[in-house]
């Protein structure tokens, strides 16, 4: 079969490599039909997740067709069109038993701290990924859901991530009735957190990016007031007079450990890896975020440090809520959401790709060429 | 199970103002649900490995589940293997695996070259979108590619010069399809 081959910091291709294995009886082998590439996929192509090893294939966000099941597999049969949610989860241990399925202790042999996720680096449980032809999926029956007849696949996919993250992000900055909320990041995960905020009853929601054309696309989606960084002097007190100068009530951390707007935390983070990444974001939600406010980070951030204002959170009494996204939890009640016509993810994509020409799509994604916001890999065709 | 060091029923007012409402985790954590504490649940069947996996210290087992993509090779996978001697809690653990990352980078080309196969580097790194989308970048990055690898050049030369004594030749103009690009 075809997959994606991850050779070194920048570097991806396409190659040969042999179909995957039931490994487990609870696996299932499924086809691939649609595959993203994700923000966070973006820090492993730079090089910032630690045991990032040569030859793995990615991707963590697709659904495709059940070819095979293991013998302990009862909900899905051969031939069912199934989206896959990014975590690998038990259904069984401790943390999925709360619903946290994004912290499962059964999934990962590498880290405690992180559950299993598909295609993301051994600190993530070193799992091929979904930018392939065919993956190995764990705990078939506890993760993966049939798509529903009348759901566009295009919807399906985003369902195993984006907007579950998005979701989640609003749904941790406990937004009360005509709260502000400001967003950082008008990535695919910023845009659904910025819609979602309406959701949970904001009064005025406030995307922060600095890619022009992404800011156009949250002010429709959203819909949103954005704002380019690269125009503002000082984030905190820009947002202070946006705010009756007390700050928002709610900030949302969509952006993680790639963020550009700050030389130091480029220098210390993105360039010297003296930080886990770059955590100006994170700084800029933290000191504008009004006291006893809330700071919700989806944003992602390699395993050892960052500087951030700690202190702040301390003389503000902020709170701080994050996670990796429990999406087995959200997919019901935002599959209601989507028939309802509440949100429409699949807007979000801006191109197709066939796997081939992966190392291409990777490139646009991560530079940010040809107004990309989401790329969709079809590696069986169309 | 955690070990109970203290008679709680002895401490007066213990859990007088107990209140579930009273959870900034809500709903993200479900308590009502926690039926257990410790690692007490009915496990899935193991998953009995058959690639060498490196376990996280801070594991008491090996979790149920285990994925088995590309398993440590080489010096790469002897540094990962020290590495993992040391917790998710020390930064060195950290730090020896992304200099292993580096130095697989390195094995991977090798690997490449020993089946016969010289990786297209600039494809790999996306060249046919940058010159698609960005035409100043194609520009700059190849330009800086065939700078750098015509002072490379010129360098070789010179030290070859110097000790053979012969006239050094002009440097080559780089092919940048064929140099090494710049990471962007
Ligand atoms: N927690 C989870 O479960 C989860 C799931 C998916 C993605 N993520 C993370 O969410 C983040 C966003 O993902 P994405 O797919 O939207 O990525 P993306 O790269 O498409 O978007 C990130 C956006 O942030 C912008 N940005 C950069 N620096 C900024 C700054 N200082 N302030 C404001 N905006 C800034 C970029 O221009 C870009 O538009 C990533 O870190 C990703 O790893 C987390
Ligand atoms: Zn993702
Ligand atoms: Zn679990």
């Amino acid at each position: 079969m075809l997959a994606m081959n991850y050779r070194g910091p920048y570097r991806v291709r396409v190659d040969e490599k042999p179909m995957p294995q039931i490994l487990h009886p609870e696996d299932a082998i499924v086809r691939v039909t649609r595959s993203c590439i994700c923000g966070s996929d973006l820090h492993l192509y730079h090089g910032m997740v630690p045991d990032t090893r040569v030859g793995m294939t990615f991707g963590h966000e697709f659904c495709g067709i059940v070819e095979q099941v293991g013998p302990e597999v009862r909900n899905l049969k051969v031939g069912d069109h199934v989206l896959v949610p990014f975590n690998i989860a038990c259904g069984k241990c401790h943390f999925c038993q709360q619903g946290l399925f994004g912290n499962c202790h059964e999934a990962n042999a590498q880290a405690t701290a992180v559950g299993g996720i598909f295609g993301y680096s051994h600190t993530a449980g070193g799992y091929d990924g979904g930018q392939a032809q065919y993956v190995r999926v764990p705990y078939a029956d506890v993760g993966p859901m049939v798509i529903p007849d009348w759901m566009d696949p295009d919807d399906a996919v985003l369902l195993t991530d984006v907007v579950p993250t998005g979701y989640q992000a609003a749904e941790m900055g406990g937004i009360q009735p005509g709260d502000t909320v400001v967003v950082f990041g008008a990535g695919p995960v910023g845009l659904m957190a910025a819609r979602s905020a309406w959701l949970f009853g904001a009064g005025r929601v406030i995307v922060i990016d600095h890619l022009d054309y992404r800011l156009e696309f949250a002010r429709v989606f959203g819909p949103a007031e954005v704002y380019n960084f690269r125009e503002i002097d000082d984030m905190a007190v820009f947002l202070k007079k946006q705010t009756d100068s007390l700050g928002a009530d709610v900030c949302i951390d969509a952006v993680g450990g790639d963020a550009a707007g700050n030389a130091l935390h480029y220098l210390f983070g993105t360039k010297l890896k003296l930080e886990a990444g770059s955590a100006i974001a994170l700084h800029w939600a933290i000191n504008s975020v009004k006291k006893g406010g809330i700071v919700s980070i989806v944003g992602v951030y390699g395993p050892t440090g960052n500087m951030v204002p700690i202190g702040n959170v301390v003389n503000k009494g902020i709170t701080i809520r994050a996670n990796q996204a429990s999406v087995k939890r959200l997919l019901p009640r935002l599959i209601d959401h989507i028939k309802a016509g509440h949100i429409n993810p699949k807007a979000m994509i801006t191109h197709r790709v066939p796997l081939a020409d992966i190392a291409d799509a990777y490139h646009l994604f991560s530079a940010k060429l040809d107004g990309c916001i989401k790329p969709v890999l079809l590696p069986n065709g169309q | 199970m955690t070990k109970q060091m203290v008679d709680t029923s002895k401490i007066p007012g213990w859990g007088a103002d107990a209140d579930p409402e009273n959870d900034p985790t809500y709903p993200i954590r479900h308590i009502e649900d926690q039926k257990s504490r410790g690692l007490t649940w009915t496990r899935p069947t193991q998953q009995i490995p058959n690639v060498e996996i490196l376990r996280s210290i801070e594991h008491n087992r090996l979790p149920a589940v285990i994925g088995t993509s590309t398993p440590p090779s080489g010096l790469s996978g002897a540094i990962r293997r020290y590495a993992f001697r040391r917790s998710e809690s020390d930064w060195l653990h950290w730090l020896l695996l992304m200099g292993a990352d580096r130095i697989n980078v390195v094995e991977g080309v090798v690997e490449d070259l020993t089946r016969g196969k010289v990786p297209n580097i600039p494809g790999e790194m996306g060249a046919r979108a940058e010159w698609q989308h960005n035409k100043t970048g194609f520009a700059v990055k190849a330009g800086a590619t065939a700078a750098i690898a015509a002072v490379l050049v010129a360098a070789i030369r010179g030290r070859q010069s110097e000790k053979s004594v012969s006239p050094a030749a002009p440097a080559e103009p780089a092919d940048p399809d064929k140099a090494l690009f710049i990471p962007y």
